[in-house]
């Protein structure tokens, strides 16, 4: 074993959040399983990075709980040339799937805010796929802070 | 000095970790403004006999992704909550048929800056009572209902409620009422008293290492016009007790029980140290 | 479940074609069914799995939710509005339940 520090920091709460999350590492979802689904998503497209999609995350959760995460995508939302859907997943979780959210012309604009769980830090990924079939993506890295006091 | 020295040591690998990003130190310079209207008061100058030079809300101690959502009342997920309270304040329980509306009419009028003054001398009772004792007394006195038990979700939900009427009121509570100078002192002496396998006081934390980090938390002074405060980790709104409690927890030390003269004593100081700040029930915090 | 209140923000009125934005909160635990109680079994999952809002009867937003979702689920969104109308929310829980509420705007 040849661990940088960096490693051994992540390590270290990666264990701290499975014990606060109740989660075992070895149940947490490979970036391989993400890979999947967005295929499955886009069709079999390969996904513009960037572009129109715009993912907002915070740099540092303070708590992997609560973690405010927004999409936006450039678009004129049009009968003929709307965002049909974004999809978002959290490559580190023990389930990747965070949501899905379905837009139409009705909708104005292509943007959407929630709160989400995150198990570690890990990349959060975003998908859009647009009525014309374009698909667009996203990807952001969270840290969580895992290891304050607890209530 | 080793705590000292420990919390340091731990500011250094959080910065280590995340490189190219302000993570250590004080307080962010920034504004709690509610809803756009509602100007907040988080920079407070010390009562007299304070021992820090300037009082601070521990909304300047957290991301600014926590710090905005206490910003928006419909934002913020402890309104929830507060919306219970309001239920609960115009519900009818026990057998004299009375509401908290019975007697108190609207709360937005009879309870506006009320909770700000909290704790208060109880002359009856021959100790100081806070929020949650007020409403206990008046539902076992007035209204012939039981007592909530401690951290009973109505009891977190109507104090969050009555607490809330004082949004932006500066918390000031009166020491000169009956006997609270003596439990300001013992409240001073037990905040000064270190405690539990880790041997570390109030005071190791809120006092010497306010804006330092103990592992991954950002410590704030600590103070408790917020509460009932609305948590990430519990997703929901935790009383003074329980985080007084908490608190004692993690220094590996046994607990007093909630309302107990110890945690009254508490109350009482540690809400003079907050002097001045705004109430901002429900706060948001990590 | 029980005592399950939504909650909604939008505006009562805005200008013909404005696009404004909705915000809606719900208190519901977002039970995940990856947490043990303290008996130390798996609680259950139990969460709102699916969210939508219609215009005058036509879909605006909708929304499928994993238990990825934070407690209390809080769900901002945009909406064109081009006539008056009333907005339906409907919130649907994995017991069955749907939770539902209304609002009406008007045109400035």
């Amino acid at each position: 074993m040849n661990l940088t520090r960096r490693q051994m920091l992540c390590a270290s709460v990666g264990a701290a959040a499975a014990g606060v999350f109740g989660f075992s590492l070895s149940a947490s979802a490979a970036p391989e399983a993400t890979a999947e689904s967005i295929k499955n998503f886009a069709g079999g497209k390969e996904p513009a990075m960037g572009g129109d999609l715009t993912l907002t995350t915070p740099e540092i959760a303070e708590n992997g709980n609560t973690v405010p995460i927004e999409v936006s995508v450039a678009s004129p939302m049009t009968d003929d040339d709307y965002v049909e859907s974004v999809v978002i997943y959290a490559e580190g979780n023990p389930n990747p799937d965070v949501a899905v959210f379905h837009f139409t012309p009705m909708s104005g604009a292509a943007e959407a805010k929630t709160r989400m769980r995150l198990a570690k830090t890990q990349n959060v990924v975003a998908v859009a796929k647009t009525s014309k079939g374009q698909v667009f993506m996203d990807k952001k890295e969270v840290k969580v802070t895992i290891g304050g006091c607890g209530g | 000095m080793r705590n000292q020295i420990i919390a340091k040591a731990a500011a250094v690998a959080m910065t280590a970790l995340v490189p190219g990003i302000a993570f250590a130190g004080g307080p962010v310079d920034d504004e709690l403004v509610i809803d756009g209207e509602i100007q907040m008061i988080t920079r407070a100058a010390p009562p007299e006999g304070h021992p820090l030079d300037e009082v601070l809300s521990g909304w300047l101690y957290r991301t600014e992704e926590t710090r905005l959502l206490e910003t928006d009342t419909f934002e913020n997920p402890g309104m929830l909550e507060v919306q219970d309270g309001a239920d609960l304040w115009n519900t009818v329980d026990g057998s004299a048929g009375k509401s908290c509306a019975s007697c108190h009419g609207d709360a937005e009028e009879s309870m506006a800056g009320v909770g700000a003054s909290f704790p208060k001398w109880d002359e009856a009772s021959n100790r100081p009572i806070n929020v949650e004792l007020q409403i206990n007394k008046c539902r076992t006195e007035e209204m012939g209902a039981e007592a909530y038990k401690f951290d009973a979700p109505e009891q977190k939900a109507l104090t969050a409620y009555v607490k809330h009427q004082s949004l932006g009121t500066p918390v000031a509570i009166d020491l000169a009422e009956g006997h609270m100078q003596s439990w300001w002192e013992k409240g001073n002496e037990l905040y000064y008293t270190r405690t539990g396998q880790l041997n570390l006081s109030c005071a190791s934390c809120h006092e010497q290492n306010n804006g330092n980090y103990i592992r991954a938390d950002h410590l704030s002074q600590g103070n408790v016009n917020g509460f009932p405060t609305y948590r990430l980790k519990q997703a929901s709104l935790v009383s003074l007790h329980n985080r007084f409690r908490g608190c004692i927890r993690d220094t590996r030390a046994e607990f007093p029980a909630a309302f107990s003269d110890e945690l009254m004593a508490l109350e009482v100081y540690v809400t003079w140290r907050g002097t001045g700040l705004s109430v901002e029930t429900p706060a948001v915090r990590q | 479940m029980d005592n399950i209140k939504p909650r909604v923000k939008v505006p009562k009125s805005a200008s013909a074609g404005e696009v404004i934005t909705i915000k809606t909160l719900i208190n519901h635990p977002m039970e995940s069914g990856l947490r043990k109680g303290k008996d130390g079994k798996l609680i259950p999952r139990q969460i709102i799995n699916k969210f939508t809002c219609e215009f005058n009867g036509k879909p605006v937003f909708s929304c499928e939710l994993e238990p990825a979702i934070s407690a209390n689920p809080y769900i901002e969104f945009s909406a064109k509005v081009n006539e008056a109308g009333t907005f339906k929310f409907s919130w649907l829980d994995d017991d069955g339940s749907v939770y539902e509420t209304e609002n009406k705007i008007a045109i400035k």
